[in-house]
């Protein structure tokens, strides 16, 4: 390590502590794996419009085709990563976030 | 009272109200803070609906509704791509930047980096990505006050880009972030109540029977079954393979694009934390996504209601099939006046929605200018808060001027391949930049400034050798053949090239400040040491 100061600082201190650790793995640990799985799963829709037209074309309902259930459905997926991230962020991340803000702001001032 | 002055009036009162709005603003900006984030004391919900005001523009609202009238699928497919990414900006980028920046993208880039050449670099990407769609915006406004207004010739498109450049400087000088938050919320309600209104009137039409309604518009586009497929427009077979990657770079840019957008990025700063800026970013998704169901259905009911023949002759590319079906719809439905006023509440609501985004990307230009490049870069952070805003406000009158210059002098130009253009450099040299920052515990200046230079370049360079460039009849240069990149959109190659540039410049350098990315970490995620919010 490059350290500059012989001390270390607060941030870094917080930065080492289990209690961040385990927030930061609780924020990785979702979102990263969940932006691969949206990314993807768009991805396989352009992919499909592009390549599989056949399948998209074929008619489920009346004039409603595969083409336009898939697109529906990521604007419902859209919604429901929207709405399970800010539950996950609110009930796993808020409250540890909060707990170690207030030890930097008070060691800090 | 014919339609014409209708739109006229509605527009003017538009006018009347966000001038006020502005006057008021401009009386309660007196910090920085104010000027380049509305004292972040906006909420969740306020600045959700500004997202959504932002980022709605005209090319969304009349280009989808008519590339879908037109094309049929295709179009609906363009809009995916604009609310998936969002996600981006939700789970990676929006509360981690709250936490750690404060006026500008460039402020989380330099937060762990040798300043000056970061905020150089960042300020040039944010400078030229807003320019560009600016540009895109300007031009879309002088070639629709024709159709909408029914004034014609070049002069009368001249004199809308002017109209359209002097509100925005107002707008922006006078109100800062404050104003132009506030211009945003009332579009995005007045162009989400207009929007709404017409899809219920056509759903009602067809019974609220989407299927009637689409094999309606598929047999009146002429062409069967394809117009509710995939294909038309994008990739189509006589491309072959270049066309579908074509589609697969367009599809990447708009994905990763939104979270690198300048003047999106600093409205995440407009709330007091981080829990506020998920909320709003939230609220967007929210009526981003319902808008585009929206425009679903007005482009399929302009090809039922109105034809394509009819839209194509007022227009090529489509872009008043919303208009022409608001009086299509109102004629059906009202009688004539209704017609005449549906069509005039469309009109006016069109300009605002190229006004209030306008304003948020001058906003974003300037800031960076004043922020990044003349606070830091030139005068290395030696200036008082009060000369900093004095320089914002004279960078947006001077680009609102410049704007106002080249959007005239592009007027016979064909640019609506400028907002994706904007994408790509987005996409290719902010996110690789931003994500890294916040990420990446080696990155480093070396790194970042490859990753913007690297990514902006690649965009831009490829699109000029591209077909939008030259050798085809709607090209920049019709008459000069130097298209060696066969792709209209260059997101496929420079994005992953802007990541590549980020991670080599990264490792090829020695400097790794462990320090500071301790800080960044802990700040970005827990909000300890965030700029807090103002109140006056």
């Amino acid at each position: 390590m490059t350290t500059r100061h012989q001390e270390t600082t607060i941030y870094e201190q917080i930065q080492a502590s289990p209690r961040f650790q385990e927030l930061r793995k609780k924020f990785r640990s979702w979102t990263f794996p969940m932006t691969v799985a949206f990314l993807a799963w768009y991805l396989l829709y352009v992919l499909l419009s592009g390549f599989a037209r056949g399948f998209m074309a074929a008619k489920v309902l009346g004039n409603i085709n595969v083409a336009m259930i898939f697109g529906i459905l990521q604007f419902v997926s859209t919604f429901l990563i929207a709405w399970a991230y800010s539950r996950h962020a609110a009930s796993k991340l808020d409250p540890i976030a909060e707990e170690l803000r207030h030890e930097v702001e008070g060691k800090n001032s | 009272m014919n339609q014409q002055a209708l739109s006229i009036v509605l527009f003017l009162i538009f006018v009347a109200a966000t001038i006020g709005i502005t006057y008021w603003a401009s009386k309660n900006t007196k910090t920085a803070a104010d000027f380049y984030a509305g004292g972040r004391s906006f909420s969740g919900v306020q600045n959700g609906l500004a997202i959504g005001g932002d980022y709605m523009s005209a090319a969304s609202f009349l280009g989808i509704a008519g590339m879908i009238a037109l094309y049929g699928y295709d179009g609906f497919l363009y809009s995916i791509g604009f609310l998936v990414a969002w996600l981006v900006a939700l789970l990676l980028v929006a509360e981690l930047m709250r936490n750690s920046g404060k006026f500008t993208m460039a402020d989380v880039l330099a937060f762990r980096m040798s300043p000056r050449p970061v905020r150089t670099a960042a300020g040039v990407s944010t400078i030229t990505v807003s320019i560009f769609y600016l540009l895109a915006q300007m031009v879309g406004a002088g070639a629709l006050v024709g159709l909408l207004l029914g004034i014609e010739g070049e002069a009368a498109k001249a004199g809308t880009i002017v109209v359209v450049g002097l509100l925005m400087i107002i707008y922006v000088v006078f109100g800062g972030m404050k104003g132009t938050t506030w211009v945003q919320i009332v579009k995005a309600v007045l162009l989400m109540g207009g929007a709404g209104l017409i899809t219920l009137l056509v759903l009602g039409k067809y019974g609220f029977n989407l299927s009637g309604l689409m094999g309606t518009a598929a047999e009146q586009s002429g062409k069967a079954d394809a117009f509710l497929q995939p294909g038309l427009r994008y990739g189509t077979e006589e491309q072959g393979l270049a066309g579908k990657l074509d589609l697969i770079s367009l599809g990447l840019a708009l994905v990763l694009g939104t979270a690198g957008l300048p003047h999106i990025l600093i409205r995440f700063y407009t709330v007091p934390n981080a829990k506020e800026a998920r909320k709003s970013v939230n609220w967007g998704i929210g009526l981003i996504g319902v808008f585009y169901l929206f425009t679903l259905v007005l482009g399929f009911g302009a090809a039922a209601l109105v034809g394509s023949d009819a839209i194509r002759e007022q227009n090529a590319a489509g872009n008043t099939a919303a208009p022409q079906l608001a009086q299509a719809v109102g004629n059906m439905i009202f009688g004539e006046i209704g017609g005449t006023v549906l069509l005039a509440v469309i009109s006016a609501v069109a300009f605002a929605t190229i006004l209030a985004v306008v304003a948020g990307l001058t906003l974003a230009s300037s800031s960076s200018f004043a922020h990044d490049l003349y606070a830091h870069v030139f005068k290395r952070g030696q200036v008082t808060e009060r000369q900093e805003m004095v320089v914002a406000r004279v960078a947006a009158f001077v680009i609102g001027i410049v704007s106002i210059g080249l959007g005239i002098l592009a007027q016979g130009l064909n640019v609506a391949f400028l907002v994706a253009l904007a994408f790509a450099v987005a996409a290719s040299g902010n996110l690789p930049a931003i994500l890294y920052s916040l990420f990446w515990k080696r990155f480093n200046t070396t790194g970042a400034v490859s990753a913007i230079y690297g990514g902006l370049i690649s965009a831009v360079v490829l699109v000029i050798f591209s077909p939008v460039g030259s050798g085809k009849p709607t090209s920049l240069f019709p008459d000069a053949n130097f298209a060696w990149f066969p792709l209209e959109n260059p997101g496929i190659v420079s994005i992953p090239l802007g990541f590549l540039c980020g991670y080599l410049g990264t490792i090829l350098s020695k400097e790794y400040n462990a320090q500071k990315f301790a800080e960044i970490e802990v700040r970005s995620l827990t909000g300890a040491g965030a700029e807090k919010a103002i109140s006056h």
